[in-house]
């Protein structure tokens, strides 16, 4: 085996492994910190030993072997272990989880316990990416924007709120499934939207590494979980988005919406897995959630071989659904966009005027109000609501768009 | 392990007569599923003194050593195996005293 080889093998059983030999350290000895550092060491000691000895017939085994020794190597170190530390152990709940179609997976309960709705957001992402994804809190720091000492503080203060607070490691009861799973999402989702529409002026537009990881992630909870019907619309979601990807971004860097998108550039792949997931969910014949509604929207749009040929009444027929789930006056917006096409934009800017108080300081609001008043022909209106979107946007391609647009008036 | 359950408001002594009977009713049941430790409601910071005899002359200050808006009218100590039995607890003590709730774990 060469070097190359070695170095896949490697990859391979990082992107495989990780969670896996970390949460069954974790379970073993009811700590994350130990549990994250003897993964670590045990990846080390792979990419130092696998080249001479070869990479052994069972790499998850030998992995889970080598960090099982890490551990208690450290921990006759430390030899600290009095009592009070004992009590301080993480909560390992024995009890094998109840039968909800769910697998007794130790993954599943690293990831409740990183997306534990007690720990801030941005913990739950920082944590989740480091103890299920493996990312290295460089890495973690690097895709947020943070220093790499405020990343590793973040993630330090969420493993001691973990073993102070005792929040337990386990796969919650199936009366309060359903919301730590919408949490669990709720990260995901976080991580592939700061992907997709990265902020920040130094960043490339879109973050492939964070959205791939996000895919990643949630493809590992949809085959831990997977007759959650919206685990299986968040999957569809993303994988739709992405795989309009190339066609999103011009080569000039500016973001490319949907009507003017080249959709040959579509990815086909992902197209026909996030349309086979939207249909799986219509099958099974149950109310939908956020996601798959919003999977649902993506699907017909994906289903058009041009956007003239965008079956809009459906598309609004299913922001109507997502309005009675979510409310939110950004679901509203999105709406009128819909309507626009459906109804006209006259229509749409009557609802859009609606909303002003509640999305006064959202770019993509004034970047609808545009567009609107730019079919509708009131010139001078546009050009001051695209300021104003341009003032408030974050995305370089968004902007570099925005401004094409006020500067065609 | 303990927990407790610090409640939040900016009156002292302010729970209505139904509030009062949705707390009672609260710390029965808490009773009687054994995650009972203590509870009880302070009087108003105005009554605290601040004491520091960290020099051996014990000096006395009238009032809160923090002067807040908010401040603890209030708290429970629970028993409880995790967090999540005391997440739960809290916010039907929420829902009880009709406050903001804050849980901290004992050391």
């Amino acid at each position: 085996m060469n070097v190359a080889d070695v170095q896949e093998a490697i990859t391979q059983a990082h992107r495989e492994e990780w969670a896996r030999v970390v949460a069954t350290m974790a379970k073993r000895f009811g700590d994350l910190d130990i549990a994250e550092e003897a993964a670590a060491e045990a990846f080390a000691t792979a990419v130092e030993r696998w080249p001479a000895d070869g990479v052994p017939p069972n790499p998850g085994a030998w992995l889970t072997t080598t960090a099982g020794r890490k551990a208690i190597d450290r921990i006759r170190r430390e030899s600290r272990r009095d009592d009070k530390q004992k009590e301080a152990q993480m909560l390992y709940d024995d009890d094998p989880p109840e039968p909800l179609g769910a697998i007794d997976d130790e993954r599943l309960r690293l990831v409740f316990t990183c997306c534990h709705p007690a720990l801030a957001m941005e913990s739950r992402v920082a944590l989740t990416l480091r103890m299920v994804g493996g990312l290295t809190v460089a890495e973690i720091a690097r895709a947020f924007l943070v220093q790499e000492s405020a990343m590793g503080q973040r993630i330090t203060r969420a493993k001691a709120k973990i073993k102070g607070a005792r929040i337990p490691y386990r796969v919650p009861s199936a009366e309060d499934l359903p919301a730590r799973v919408s949490g669990v999402l709720a990260v995901l989702f976080l991580v592939f939207n700061e992907g997709y529409l990265a902020t920040g002026s130094d960043t490339d537009p879109v973050r492939h590494d964070l959205t791939a990881e996000a895919i990643r992630l949630t493809r590992l909870i949809r085959a831990l979980i997977p007759r959650d019907g919206e685990v299986a619309g968040l999957l569809a979601l993303m994988l739709l988005i992405e795989a309009r990807r190339a066609a999103r971004v011009s080569p000039s860097g500016e973001l490319i919406t949907l009507d003017e998108q080249d959709r040959a550039a579509w990815d086909a792949t992902l197209v026909a897995e996030g349309h086979r997931l939207v249909r799986e969910r219509l099958a099974a014949g149950e109310a939908p959630g956020r996601y798959q509604i919003l999977a649902a929207i993506n699907a017909v749009h994906t289903s058009a071989r041009d956007a003239r040929d965008t079956d809009w009444s459906q598309v609004v027929a299913l922001y109507d659904q997502l309005v009675r789930l979510d409310p939110s006056p950004i679901v509203a917006l999105n709406r009128a966009v819909a309507v626009a096409e459906l109804d006209g934009p006259e229509v749409a800017l009557a609802a859009v005027d609606r909303l002003a108080d509640k999305l006064a300081d959202y770019h993509a609001y004034h970047a609808t109000r545009a567009d609107l008043l730019r079919r509708l022909g009131r010139g001078e209106q546009s050009r001051a609501a695209y300021d104003r979107a341009i003032e408030l946007a974050g995305n370089t391609a968004e902007i570099a768009s925005l401004t094409r647009r006020r500067d065609h008036l | 392990m303990q927990y407790m359950v610090s409640v939040v408001d900016d009156k002292t002594n302010s729970a209505t007569p139904d509030e009062m009977t949705a707390i009672n009713a609260f710390n029965d049941r808490v009773k009687a599923e054994g995650h009972w430790v203590f509870a009880g409601g302070l009087n108003s910071p105005a009554t605290a003194t601040v004491i520091d005899n960290r020099g051996g002359d014990a000096l006395f200050t009238d009032g809160p050593f923090v002067e807040t808006k908010e401040y603890l009218a209030g708290f429970w100590v629970f028993e409880a195996p995790d967090l999540d039995v005391a997440l739960k607890l809290a916010a039907e003590g929420s829902k009880a005293c009709n406050r903001r709730v804050e849980v901290r774990p004992f050391l």
